[in-house]
């Protein structure tokens, strides 16, 4: 059974996207206006009498979001894809899934596809639970009689018994999506191709979402091609990976290697990113250029864990020379969402005073780290004698894992909210 | 499940062989998604489905007046003049429905298009059968008015189907190629509503298409929906209408072309669906 299903030869995707000029006034005369105007119409009116696509712009480049991709699938794989934000992966399963068509290169499936880009693709607002269940089925693939089949399943699935009959329009948001998953959870084609959408609902429904799709690749051989940035499911659920970077293939192998290789990619970029940043403010008398993790033995890692202390450390440039002066380092943690957590800042703590080299790091050591797995933004600002030295914006993130928080053993997982605290839980009479 | 060993190649430009046989396996879809856009049509409204009777007789009533008394044009032979406008409204008021949702389908539809592969052609002819819906109800108000009028249909009537069919598939050409279009050149949402209301008036809705004079009358045949609105008259009015051949014959030729053309341009166009709508 260990036959290609899925053939990939020199694939490539073209798309034009159209650019505004920059304009260097604010201000223009009417006649630049009216002559850019004639222009433009005249090329739109150019385009649609030989029938092309008009692109909105003063300039048109071509982008390729795949550019000469070649791997292949075997029966029975669970391939994770990763990569970046817009290195081809929603391109390549729009492929995949005849959404769209290569313009260049050639794509071999033997199976039926099914493909599940978005939860609850074609609800209807107007229409019951019910009724919208055969909807997305069938928009998914499926035949009347396999959803009838499957119906008691799907329901009991997303666990919306009461509300079958309730126009999905009145439905919590947390209820929709459970539908909208159960029904796609319930596909049972030869090729499965999944974009992120285990990230939608509570944890719970997420764990449960992730089961089932273990379950659906480990049976019958079943290939299934998964994209998503959740690296803890990709581990989980996948046997091998493919790692994309600007529309070609990075890595094609094991899931650890292809997550490995991912993790450094991510690492050294945000690290060469940290170092070229044009976007920074402040007077440069003091430049950071890294920031790295470590453990409390001071060796570097990767990612935090939950529970355990972690050395955060400030890699900087300066034009000093060892002088102690007061220097104020902060660093602050949003959630994924957006929402400001905590702040770490030297001065809170009186040790307002640091030794600055010419090049050498800040450490702050966090005895015990109460996030939860997940990973988090940081803004990083250093003042110098009371002036801005260097303020990066969303300068680094600092991933964190699953750990043993209350040393009970457990791991203390992503469910209710971004913060662990330490507690002491007693009974007593009244 | 069954598994079947078929094996796609996704290549640019590629025309696919099983197009057909794919848009027969897909057929389900096309029941639910008609379906849906059945049961939604008349949801959260207080009237419901009377709408779809409502707006013919109204405009039958308007027409008759306007045209019958005021204009004082000729009925077709002895029947009724309401008679004669509704029997001609019908098919008019599924045409101009049916093109105008057609054109618009694939746009409002956009979001199945960026995310699920299915034969295109679905959509715009799902969204036609609301339409067709639609004039199956609004039959009701023909049959209560042939009562009134205590008006006995003759054979002619069987024929209604095959002009039933024929106003299906005059809508189905023009739909399909503005539909395609539409989701290039958004332009077509704003011509397809003045086209429309222009038709109206070209086509012989409020009045007989006797009443064109002769030598007129082969240019007004290009139209092809003369030729359908006088077969639904030859069909419900009996002896007092009569089948002006070559208008029925150049409607025929006419729903051919573009069909031909619709369908053409569609599958052309249909790859390209996802990276431009």
């Amino acid at each position: 059974m260990s036959d290609t299903v899925i053939s990939v030869e020199g694939l490539s995707k073209r798309y034009l996207v159209g650019h505004q000029a920059a304009r260097g006034e604010r201000y223009e005369t009417l006649r630049e206006t009216v002559t850019r105007g004639v222009r433009r119409f005249g090329r739109t009116a150019l385009d649609m009498a030989r029938g092309r696509q008009i692109i909105q712009g003063d300039t048109v480049e071509e982008f390729w979001a795949l550019k000469d991709l070649s791997f292949e699938i075997k029966r029975g794989e669970v391939v994770g894809v990763i990569g970046r934000n817009g290195a081809g992966k929603s391109t390549l399963l729009k492929i995949l899934s005849r959404i769209t068509e290569p313009t260049k290169g050639r794509v071999t499936i033997r199976g039926r596809v099914a493909s599940l880009l978005e939860v609850g693709t074609g609800f209807h607002p107007e229409l019951t639970g019910r009724e919208n269940i055969y909807l997305n089925g069938a928009i998914l693939g499926m035949t009347r009689a396999e959803i009838k089949a499957k119906f008691d399943e799907i329901v009991d699935f997303a666990e919306v018994e009461k509300f079958l009959d309730t126009p999905v329009k009145r439905y919590s948001s947390g209820m929709y999506v459970r539908l909208a998953f159960a029904v796609a959870a319930h596909l049972e084609p030869e090729i499965l191709v999944v974009d992120e959408v285990l990230s939608v609902g509570d944890a719970e429904f997420q764990r449960k979402c992730l089961g089932k799709m273990k379950d659906v690749s480990a049976g019958q051989g079943r290939t299934v091609l998964f994209v998503s940035h959740n690296m803890p499911s990709v581990q989980q659920l996948c046997t091998s990976g493919l790692m994309l970077s600007h529309g070609t293939a990075l890595y094609r192998g094991s899931i650890d290697g292809t997550i490995a290789q991912y993790m450094s990619s991510l690492d050294q970029t945000s690290r060469q990113e940290l170092r070229s940043r044009k976007d920074r403010e402040g007077d440069g008398r003091l430049r950071v250029v890294d920031v790295s993790f470590h453990d409390e033995r001071g060796n570097h890692v990767e990612a935090a864990i939950c529970g355990q202390p972690l050395r955060v450390r400030i890699h900087y440039e300066s034009r000093y020379d060892g002088q102690e002066m007061p220097v104020d380092v902060a660093f602050n943690l949003r959630s994924n969402n957006g929402i400001l957590l905590t702040c770490f800042a030297n001065i809170q703590t009186g040790a307002e005073r640091l030794a600055v080299h010419r090049k050498g790091y800040f450490e702050c050591l966090w005895p015990k780290v109460n996030l939860r797995s997940g990973s988090y933004m940081s803004t990083l600002f250093v003042g110098v004698e009371e002036q801005t030295a260097d303020w990066l914006q969303n300068a680094f993130q600092i991933p964190v894992e699953e750990g043993n928080f209350f040393g009970t053993g457990r791991l203390v997982t992503r469910d209710h909210g971004d913060l662990v605290m330490d507690q002491v839980w007693t009974g007593a009479p009244t | 499940m069954t598994i079947e060993s078929h094996e796609i190649v996704l290549e640019a430009g590629r025309a696919e062989r099983n197009y057909w046989r794919d848009l027969w396996r897909y057929r389900e879809l096309f029941q639910v998604l008609a379906g849906r856009d059945v049961a939604v049509r008349y949801k959260q409204t207080v009237i419901g489905i009377v709408w779809a009777v409502m707006r013919p007789f109204l405009t039958m009533l308007i027409f008759t007046i306007i045209f019958s008394r005021i204009a004082k044009l000729p009925s077709d032979g002895d029947a009724p003049y309401a008679l004669m406008v509704l029997a001609g409204l019908l098919p008019w008021t599924f045409f101009s429905t049916a093109l105008g949702d057609a054109s618009l389908s694939l746009v409002t539809n956009s979001n199945l298009i960026s995310k699920v592969y299915f034969p295109r052609l679905i959509i715009p002819t799902a969204t036609i059968v609301v339409s067709f819906v639609d004039l199956l109800i609004s039959f009701v108000i023909l049959v209560a008015m042939m009562v009134w009028y205590r008006f006995a249909p003759t054979v002619n009537i069987l024929a209604l189907p095959l002009f039933v069919i024929m106003a299906f598939l005059t809508s189905l050409g023009p739909g399909l190629w503005i539909t395609a279009l539409n989701v290039k050149y958004r332009d077509f949402r704003y011509i397809i509503p003045f086209m429309l209301q222009f038709g109206l008036y070209v086509s012989p809705v409020g009045f007989s298409s006797t009443a064109v004079p002769e030598q007129w009358r082969l240019l007004y045949s290009l139209n092809p929906m003369v030729g359908v609105i006088d077969g639904f008259r030859w069909c419900i009015l009996g002896g007092n209408s009569h089948i002006y051949w070559p208008s029925l014959t150049s409607t025929a030729v006419i729903t051919v072309f573009f069909l031909w053309l619709g369908i053409r341009q569609f599958r052309k166009m249909e790859k390209t669906f996802a990276d431009l709508i």
